[in-house]
């Protein structure tokens, strides 16, 4: 096999020791230890992979539950919880309470962080008061509030160092996402996509939480920090009022572009990789244009904030297919060349593979065969729609306008694959990604902007994906340097738990019924599987104590796939014959926050 | 922008009119309720259907031709309340199941919640409804919605997107527009 490399947080602190302060020392040193767990994404490039390999696919059937922890809130649980030294720091959905556990004294609670929020936020939250949980940087713990308030912990005793506020919920402003420690700043986003709010990627300084730069999506180019010169698209300089030109009138202004996914940081180019998410409203009719910069790839420089290059993966969304998802950066060859990648699993079904340093666009290719709404991305570097989706008609709900029910689209809002992200193995040169196999009706029609109410203009239907196994999810391995899926396992709900690829030939992830599964990092072999108390919507994650290696995931079913699933879906087309014919949620698991942490006895 | 003259068009539109104050209005979470009683239409008004109480009702007539009224609150429950409440009005691990609660609650008990909100927080199950009064792609279609709501709760719609509907009238265009200030 090729010799792969990952652009490991070890591979930077070797290539720049005795050099100034890069990416934050901390952070660094914390993610190439994998004894420890100190960013959601397990490194800067959010690979969600560890060097532990004493769980190996040869011992993985011997697992069991070590220890368990209730987290009191019964809300959908999504992140995971952190590992540093010898204690473990465990978030939940709102009202976001953080535990410090003594990981030497039997998972006592060292201290409790509860912050006061107004209830009044749950209801802006779309989708669940979910959060993705903390970070961890010199000494300090990082959350960012339903409420979006940013707060520093002292890691010690929990006691609020600096705390800034990033939005204002009754706009419409909140926050699921988790934030992200570079250098010396703190990048953290925001949500608000159904409230019409005009999003934005902000840097607050590590020590104080001033504010030091604000980036938004959408808007003037002095607001959105591109030089119209200097910051490309696929190769091009976007010009002048890039995103202004692609909105009618004042549109922009409640434009979305929302900020709610992970945040990667390659220190070698200085660059952070995010996406932004749909425009608003998700009836395309009212919002003419590509509605820029929403469903956009974004590079930005971390001291300045400034884009070094964005691409828009879906102009003119008509589907909610939100550009959020991870940016996983890795190494690998293609055509016998040494890339920098930018690998993404969109939520419109494509799986992209770009240069990181320039933005190229290398691959796109649908990750799950039953994607329809486009027939493919154009690839033809000479041709005037190089870059963007082909799309078809009939899946159009611009082409078949308001007060249409645009049928049979695949995926649904939903995406292929949502917030949940996929991870990377060195090893295998593989991604292993939890998807939804879900389609959808979607009919828009007109609405009116209230601040602070929703604003959607969309009615939606989902329903398995038709033809297929008859389940909502899988959960696949990908090749990105080919665009090419090399097995996939079907699983009757969709995947909406992060998965974590492992040196011992193990991939992890959980299922909304609430199991723990262990798969072969290979062939996709099941090796082992457990039952939690819950739907697992978190993320798998793994860590050593006093050298014995850990595997800990959150239960909590919830989120989107708890409000979509619970009832179970029905196939709006099959007619009256098919109500309850396919499986609900509801049957197989209730609410329940709680952590399960696994070992091998 | 809050606009006090779309609310009172809102008002005129829905007979219903609510004199107690809007924002921050919660109920609380246990509130008494009354069933609505027989959704049977007794009243046609430009194809829109009343019980004997004067409560709007669906109206599905043997073929399964829906009237507008609960076409429309399909198409508005898929928009702005199933994002909490689940699809096809079932509940889901986030709020709960409105096909179940307009079997116990009225026509002006629904509206109540809908207008004002309502809160029931603690125990690590905090549920929060917000207040719709302001917003007019819920309060123009109050009426769509229960009627809808209705028709699910007594199982005389399924959970199918209702394929043969009455037209709308000019009438309900015109109220619609005044409604949404276009």
């Amino acid at each position: 096999m090729r010799r792969l490399l990952v652009l490991t947080a070890a591979a930077v602190v070797t290539a720049f020791a005795g050099a100034p302060a890069r990416a934050n020392d901390s952070v660094l040193k914390l993610t190439q230890d994998p004894n420890q767990w100190a960013l959601q994404t397990g490194d800067y490039a959010n690979t969600r992979y560890s060097k532990l390999k004493q769980i190996t696919a040869d011992n993985v059937g011997k697992l069991q539950v070590s220890w368990t922890f209730s987290t009191g809130v019964l809300r959908g649980h999504e992140g995971s919880p952190l590992v540093v030294g010898d204690v473990m720091y465990v978030h939940t959905p709102f009202p976001n309470i953080v535990y410090a556990l003594d990981l030497k004294n039997e998972g006592k609670i060292i201290w409790k962080y509860e912050p006061k929020q107004d209830p009044n936020v749950i209801p802006v939250m779309c989708c669940d008061t979910v959060n993705r949980g903390l970070a961890y940087a010199d000494g300090k713990v990082f959350l960012h509030q339903a409420d979006t308030k940013v707060v520093a912990l002292d890691a010690q005793n929990g006691k609020v160092l600096w705390s800034a506020q990033n939005g204002d919920p009754k706009k419409g402003e909140t926050n699921t996402a988790t934030v992200i420690p570079v250098k010396d700043k703190l990048l953290v986003g925001i949500s608000g996509g159904e409230f019409g709010v005009r999003c934005h990627m902000t840097a607050y300084d590590l020590k104080t939480g001033k504010q030091i730069w604000r980036a938004y999506s959408i808007g003037p180019d002095s607001d959105i920090l591109v030089d119209p010169e200097k910051t490309t698209e696929l190769g091009k300089p976007v010009g002048k009022d890039s995103s202004l030109k692609t909105w009618q009138g004042d549109q922009w202004k409640t434009g979305g572009g929302c900020t709610w996914g992970w945040y990667s940081f390659d220190p070698q180019t200085n660059l952070v990789y995010y996406g932004s998410g749909n425009p608003s409203t998700w009836n395309p009719k009212q919002r003419p244009g590509d509605n820029k910069w929403s469903m956009t790839v974004f590079a930005r420089d971390a001291d300045t904030g400034v884009a070094k290059w964005v691409y828009q993966m879906t102009p003119h969304d008509e589907w909610d297919y939100d550009g959020v998802n991870e940016m996983i950066l890795v190494d690998q060859k293609i055509d016998g060349k040494d890339r920098s990648l930018l690998v993404h699993f969109d939520r419109n079904g494509f799986g992209y593979t770009l240069d990181r340093k320039t933005g190229d666009l290398l691959v796109a290719e649908k990750y799950d065969p039953a994607v329809n709404w486009a027939t493919k991305v154009d690839m033809d570097r000479n041709s005037p729609t190089f870059g963007r989706p082909m799309v078809v008609a009939r899946y159009s709900t611009e082409h078949g306008g308001e007060d249409v029910n645009t049928t049979g689209i695949c995926p649904a809002a939903l995406g292929t694959k949502d917030q949940q992200p996929a991870a990377f193995s060195p090893d295998t040169g593989l991604f292993y990604v939890p998807t939804n196999h879900v389609c959808m009706d979607y009919e828009p029609f007109r609405v009116s902007y209230t601040p602070g109410q929703p604003f959607v203009g969309a009615t939606l239907s989902m329903f398995p994906a038709p033809n297929s196994h008859g389940g909502m999810g899988n959960f696949i391995a990908w090749d990105a340097r080919q665009g090419k899926i090399v097995w996939s396992n079907k699983e009757q709900f969709s995947v909406w738990s992060g998965a974590l690829a492992t040196a011992g030939g193990v991939v992890f992830y959980g299922t909304l019924e609430g199991y723990l599964k262990a798969v072969d990092a290979k062939t996709g072999k099941e090796l082992y599987k457990f039952k939690t108390p819950s739907g697992i919507i978190g993320n798998v994650m793994t860590y050593t104590h006093q050298g014995k290696q850990y595997v800990a995931v959150l239960s909590g079913v919830g989120g989107w796939a708890g409000i979509g699933l619970a009832a179970g879906l029905n196939d709006p087309n099959a007619g009256l014959g098919a109500v309850g014919g396919y499986a609900a949620l509801s049957n197989y698991t209730a609410l329940g926050g709680q952590l399960t942490v696994f070992a091998i006895p | 922008m809050v606009s006090t003259v779309n609310l009172k068009r809102a008002g005129v539109f829905f007979f219903a009119a609510f004199s107690f104050q809007v924002v921050g209005a919660s109920l609380p979470a246990f509130a008494e309720t009354t069933p609505p009683g027989d959704p049977k239409a007794v009243k046609d008004e430009d194809g829109k259907y009343f019980d004997a109480s004067g409560a709007p009702t669906y109206n599905i007539k043997p073929d399964g031709t829906v009237d507008w009224f609960t076409y429309s609150g399909y198409r508005r429950y898929h928009a702005e309340c199933h994002v909490c409440h689940g699809p096809d009005g079932m509940g889901s691990t986030y709020a709960p199941a409105l096909i179940d609660s307009v079997k116990v609650m009225n026509f002006d008990q629904f509206s109540e919640v809908v207008v004002g909100g309502r809160q029931n927080v603690g125990g690590g199950n905090d549920k929060v409804m917000p207040s719709f009064g302001l917003n007019k792609n819920v309060m123009c279609y109050l009426d769509d919605i229960y009627v809808y709501l209705r028709a699910r709760s007594n199982d005389a719609l399924g959970r199918v997107r209702p394929a043969k509907r009455d037209d709308k009238t000019q009438g309900t265009t015109d109220a619609e527009k005044a409604c949404l200030g276009e």
